[in-house]
């Protein structure tokens, strides 16, 4: 069983949720990003908004898998002022649904003013309304970029155990845990973590306050970066509790403080839930038929299309 | 003079949440008093953290009064956590249209919410408002959220023209949804619906697919009208399912060509005559 806790699902196809529930995936949390290009309206980024509270959750649901989103103005956009200003008025709104488990992912890219004013107010949104919040890392001037946001976090009043600082490398990490944050690590090819790498942080700081996810999204991608990388680290060697941890437990310690998010979800979950959500899919009534083949393997070998 | 469904609900959510049950009835009072859409918002996005997601526990005797308090009204199959949302919206006094407040929700609603609003539909204030928002819902490639508004609610029955009722019809068979469950499903048969059944049946089976045998409840009543019997006679040929439907579609249309028809599968029309299958039954119960 794993938790994907960094998965931009808008942007993959029902193969990627079907090869994700195939590798034992059982939930996986959707953080509000940027699409790929700016959005130039309020009203489209409502819609954004609503269609992770909603149709991406139903979409997931189809697959076995459950579906969690954190909700919030991303620092790209951040950028806009017009537009940031009319999407914090409707974030209080969607933070308080059902299945939002954080804040997020909200920080700095360029790190101008405007990020940092609309960093620092949702920074407040999230202390009042007691959610977690997801922190994402800049690409560039990372090391400092990252110290930053540790520091701004402190400044808002935030508890350091409520935060989860994402995007993660050999460079930060150890700010990262010494200051008491968690650590997520986006098994990204080429401009994040590779898993190979991981598997050395992982021999070197264990799995406590670690946490390993995809952040697949419209980018070359790949979102089986959890299940791949547990797989690798039990392979060499890594002891099955540590793989656990950073591939389920610690992402449901952090993003559960929520409450909205627990193991009965997908265990043993509502039978509204059940009848609605879960419509058409058996692997939560038990026993779903095993996929003997890789859903990448149909893809390219099954020529008849019914 | 029955109970009005807010009423009716009241007491239901608040009989089984009795920890919860001085709030509920505190909020119901001040949102009915407040019209302040805030404290709305509020009371919908606390509701499910504090009565949790269990189903709403009904009697036979609540079902009988929910279908008196409004005929069709069948709340089976609801959650606590949304009945007491759907009270706290039949209680929200507003001096903004309730139409603008409904769509306003439906914009930021949740999965779960959606069903919620929409299952509510037909005891809403002036709810012949309400018909674009629920085209919204019926579109909707959520099951769950077009079922929503499609079974156990009279509100289609009640409020939608002969185009859009047959569209949703349609839809359900396309999607795998029965049809029983559809309030009126009988009342509501046209000529209309008969014919683009027969031809939707028609292009299944160009296509090597089956038909539901539930399809057949709406064309039997025109069966003469839109020539249905040759595609009646392939159903009597069918799998059990499809022979009982094709029975009963017959036996609706009660014309002398469908007389003859029964006669050749006289064991059948014997079970139907017996009550022992019918719509909601359409392969005998195993003996116990
Ligand atoms: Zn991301």
């Amino acid at each position: 069983m794993f938790i994907d806790p960094h998965a931009h699902m808008v942007s993959r196809t029902t193969d990627d949720y079907e090869a994700m529930a195939a590798a034992g995936i059982v939930a996986l949390i959707e953080p509000a990003f940027w699409v790929g290009q700016p959005r130039t309206f309020v009203g489209t980024y409502v819609d954004y908004l609503s269609s992770l509270v909603g149709w991406e959750r139903f979409r997931a649901g189809q697959f076995g898998i459950r579906h969690y989103c954190t909700i919030g103005l991303n620092s790209k956009e951040a950028n806009n002022e017009a537009l940031a200003e009319g999407v914090m008025e409707w974030l209080p709104r969607f933070a308080l649904k059902e299945g939002v488990v954080a804040i997020g992912e909200i920080g700095y890219d360029e790190q101008t003013p405007l990020e940092d004013k609309y960093f620092r107010a949702q920074l407040a949104l999230a202390r009042q309304l007691e959610l977690p919040v997801m922190v994402h890392t800049p690409h560039r001037d990372k090391k400092r970029g990252t110290s930053r946001s540790m520091d701004v976090c402190e400044e808002m009043g935030l508890d350091p155990s409520w935060v989860v600082i994402d995007h993660n490398n050999e460079e930060t990490v150890r700010e990262t845990l010494d200051r008491g944050y968690w650590a997520g690590f986006s098994i990204y090819p080429s401009t994040k973590m590779g898993n190979a790498r991981m598997v050395e942080l992982l021999k070197q700081y264990g799995g406590d306050r670690i946490i390993v996810d995809s952040a697949c999204d419209w980018g070359i991608s790949d979102c089986l970066g959890v299940p791949k990388t547990a797989r690798l680290a039990l392979e060499s060697g890594i002891a099955e509790t540590v793989v656990r941890q950073v591939t389920y437990d610690n992402a449901l310690a952090v993003y559960g403080k929520s409450g909205q998010m627990q193991a009965a979800d997908w265990l043993d979950p509502a039978p509204i839930d059940q009848r609605t959500l879960f419509e058409g899919n058996s692997i939560l009534r038990g026993g779903r038929d095993p996929l003997v083949e890789a859903p990448e393997d149909r893809r390219r070998d099954r020529l008849l299309i019914e | 003079m029955p109970v009005t469904p807010l009423k009716l609900l009241r007491d239901w959510t608040c009989r089984q949440a009795p920890d919860q049950a001085r709030w509920l009835v505190e909020q119901y009072t001040s949102l009915g008093q407040s019209g302040n859409e805030k404290d709305l918002h509020l009371f919908l996005g606390l509701v499910p953290r504090r009565l949790g997601k269990q189903d709403l526990t009904l009697t036979p005797q609540d079902l009988a009064m929910a279908n008196q308090s409004y005929p069709g009204w069948r709340p089976e199959g609801w959650s606590l956590d949304g009945a007491a949302r759907i009270t706290a919206l039949l209680a929200f006094e507003s001096n903004r249209p309730f139409s603008d407040t409904f769509r306003d929700l439906v914009r930021t609603a949740d999965a779960r919410e959606l069903i919620t609003l929409y299952r509510g539909l037909a005891l809403y204030p002036r709810p012949e408002s309400l018909t674009d928002a629920v085209g919204e819902g019926l579109r909707s490639n959520m099951r769950a959220v077009f079922e929503s508004i499609v079974h156990g609610n009279p509100y289609p029955r009640d409020h939608f023209d002969e185009h859009r009722w047959n569209h949703m019809v349609l839809k359900a068979l396309f999607v795998g949804s029965r049809l029983s469950p559809i309030v009126g499903l009988d009342t509501r048969v046209n000529a209309e619906l008969a014919t683009i059944l027969l031809d939707y049946a028609r292009e299944r089976w160009a296509a090597g697919r089956e038909v539901s045998p539930e399809l057949w409840r709406c064309v039997g009543p025109f069966a003469e009208r839109v020539s249905a019997y040759a595609a009646l006679q392939r159903a009597l040929a069918g799998v059990p399912e499809q022979r009982s439907a094709a029975v009963l579609a017959l036996m609706a249309a009660d014309t002398p060509r469908a007389r003859d028809l029964l006669k050749t599968v006289p064991d059948i029309t014997a079970l139907v005559a017996d009550g022992r299958l019918d719509w909601n039954h359409l392969t005998l119960k195993e003996a116990a």
